[in-house]
């Protein structure tokens, strides 16, 4: 087995399951409400510091810590939405820009408080790692595949088999005739906020052990969460596992073989190159008269 | 705004002075007249007398009001795009091209500064519409969303493959001849700037990419090729934000990557916001209020992008019309209490 093709494979799966991971929140919202938040990076950083708070401060092992930090920022992801997005909504431009403000405020908030050094890390479920194709990795790495793969299907699971997940589905699809039906559009779309911002505390909770909880990771999380989101297609889970699977292996062989600095032209050019080619992404349908004339 | 008492309500009717003035009449008097031509005209005497007297005031707030206009420049560009329907959250992808493309200019072909500003003004301005051409078919948050992305892609782009300098940028670009210079032509490309946008958003050829914001259909129905309309007005809109960063390139004789910051494309969105998008003037005057601000706090470090975040946020919920709009309806008309009359059932 060739030790290069083994690791392209091994941490390509890697990969796309982290960007998957990334993306699972923002492409949940989306999907749901049509509520492009833009603030999602700036909930995701948020986890990170909220965890590493509560563990330092009240020394909460790790995951009662992550535990609190989904259902707070999931919270926080509400009254985003209570106090953000409700006064616009409608107007998607205002959204996105009143999201943007709120992420950005949050992000560099954070960077003014000083959160900056390198003191601020997460620890890892499971120290160590395994061999798999000859290839070591850790095993937080196979958590973030594992966790991902099952959010995944959970998500998947909700929305087409759930009272309340059919109900965000149909909210997304038509907004005036789930309203008919007796489905609240403020409630359904704060609901969906809240989810994709609990998502990314999920993800920002096995992702950031990884490395430190560095500022910047804010805004590439953002644009990893539009890269997928984008490329995939809205509202499909199989885009969106297809659409992190592409990009994620992309990213990971010119990493390999070109250079690792070429990995992030990669997603950016695959966000532009699919937008101007198929703006519902490769697997998006039911948008496809809204995003393009 | 409080609630009024019961049995009236407010009305908004217009100024006497406005009404009088409206007219041929503000011809009679000398304050009717004032009251036309002074808010247009103090601006701009201020604006144009600034370089000179200004020489008295610290040369730190001279640089303060380049950058203001700088990203005036810039606002101005959001809010032509902004009128046709195309939400850029990207200004630096415009300003990064015109800026690399000055550096490009004068350092490659050793251009001086009086040719390459405005040659790197048209070429940038082309580049950017010609890049842009593919995605001009997306519409609303799907535009935002890729210029969002194109400025850091620039960025990326020009970091990995090390052209134009890559990290370390072009340095050592001619200067322009003295502060007065620089002053005063950013003070003239802001003015003509506004005054054609303004111009353009009322002529025929105006009336139609407002149409294309509001009903882009429509517009196709009615037989105009959008996406030529929509080219046109990214390559106008594009002008002068190439312009601020050929301008900028010369005056602080770099450029590099952080042309495409994301601060070139946050503060001209952010002051377009706060003066309200739609008029131009309002983009000038978020401009003026952002950009001191923003420097009054600069010892707070990125405190101030969480402030300017805030007012962005602030303005876009409460007050969407923007000060421009809400200023010019105080100036114009005042408020009052009127009677509501009781409907009189069948009398």
């Amino acid at each position: 087995m060739g030790g290069l093709l083994a690791s392209t494979l091994v941490y390509g799966l890697v990969s796309s399951a982290t960007l998957l991971l990334t993306a699972l929140g923002f492409s949940l919202t989306f999907g749901l409400s049509g509520v492009a938040n833009f603030a999602h990076g700036g909930l995701y950083l948020l986890s990170g510091f909220t965890a590493w708070l509560l563990m330092t401060h009240l020394h909460l092992p790790f995951l009662a810590a992550a535990a609190a930090t989904v259902v707070l920022v999931g919270l926080v992801g509400a009254l985003v939405y209570r106090v953000v997005v409700m006064p616009v909504r409608g107007i998607h431009l205002a959204e996105v820009i009143s999201t943007f403000a709120v992420g950005v405020a949050i992000i560099e908030l954070f960077r003014w408080l000083g959160f900056t050094t390198y003191d601020y890390v997460l620890p890892v479920l499971v120290e160590d790692g395994i061999d798999v194709l000859g290839v070591t990795v850790d095993w937080q790495r196979l958590i973030i595949v594992a966790v991902a793969l099952v959010l995944t299907l959970a998500l998947w699971a909700f929305t087409h088999w759930t009272k309340i997940g059919l109900a965000l589905r149909g909210m997304s699809q038509d907004e005036y005739t789930a309203l008919s039906v007796g489905i609240e559009s403020d409630w359904a779309a704060m609901l969906s906020l809240a989810l994709g911002a609990g998502l990314s505390a999920v993800a920002a909770m096995v992702l950031f052990p990884l490395g430190i909880i560095s500022i910047n990771s804010g805004y590439d999380a953002l644009l990893v969460a539009l890269a997928v989101t984008v490329l995939g297609g809205l509202e499909s889970t199989a885009g969106m596992i297809i659409g992190s699977l592409v990009l994620g292996f992309a990213v990971t062989l010119t990493g390999n073989y070109v250079g690792p600095r070429w990995g992030e032209v990669v997603y950016l050019g695959a966000i532009v190159v699919v937008l101007a080619v198929r703006p519902s992404g490769l697997l998006g349908k039911s948008k496809e008269l809204e995003e393009r004339v | 705004m409080s609630r009024a008492p019961t049995g009236f309500r407010r009305e908004r009717i217009d100024r006497g002075i406005k009404v009088r003035s409206d007219d041929i009449f503000a011809l009679a008097s000398l304050r009717d007249l004032s009251y036309l031509i002074l808010p247009r005209a103090l601006p701009v005497a201020a604006l144009l007398l600034f370089p000179i007297v200004g020489r008295g005031i610290s040369p730190y707030w001279q640089t303060v009001v380049l950058s203001t206009l700088v990203i005036a420049l810039l606002a101005l560009s959001w809010d032509l795009l902004a009128s046709a329907g195309l939400v850029s959250l990207g200004q630096a992808f415009f300003f990064g091209l015109g800026g690399y493309t000055a550096g490009f200019l004068n350092s490659g072909l050793g251009l001086s500064p009086f040719l390459s500003i405005p040659l790197a003004t048209l070429l940038g301005a082309a580049l950017s519409t010609l890049l842009l051409f593919p995605l001009l078919r997306l519409r609303g948050i799907y535009f935002g969303m890729i210029t969002f992305a194109l400025p850091l892609l620039c960025m990326r782009v020009v970091e990995t493959t090390g052209l134009l300098g890559g990290t370390e940028g072009l340095s050592g670009l001619t200067p322009l001849p003295s502060r007065t210079v620089e002053l005063y032509v950013i003070t003239l490309a802001v003015l003509v700037t506004a005054f054609v946008f303004r111009r353009l958003s009322t002529s025929d050829w105006g009336l139609v990419y407002q149409a294309i914001r509001d009903n882009d259909r429509a517009v196709v129905a009615a037989g105009f090729d959008i996406q030529r309309r929509k080219a046109q007005v990214v390559f106008l809109a594009a002008l002068p934000a190439a312009f601020a960063g050929a301008f900028v390139t010369h005056r602080y004789q770099f450029v590099g990557m952080p042309a495409f910051a994301l601060d070139y494309s946050t503060m001209p969105l952010t002051a377009a916001v706060i003066g309200g998008p739609g008029s131009f003037l309002g983009a000038l005057v978020g401009a003026f209020l952002l950009v001191p601000l923003s420097e009054l706090m600069r010892e707070f470090g990125s405190l101030r992008v969480v402030v300017y975040s805030a007012m962005l946020l602030g303005f876009t919920i409460g007050l969407p019309e923007g000060l421009f709009r809400f200023a010019a309806r105080k100036y114009g008309q005042f408020e009052r209490l009127a009677p509501i009359e009781e409907p009189s059932h069948g009398k």
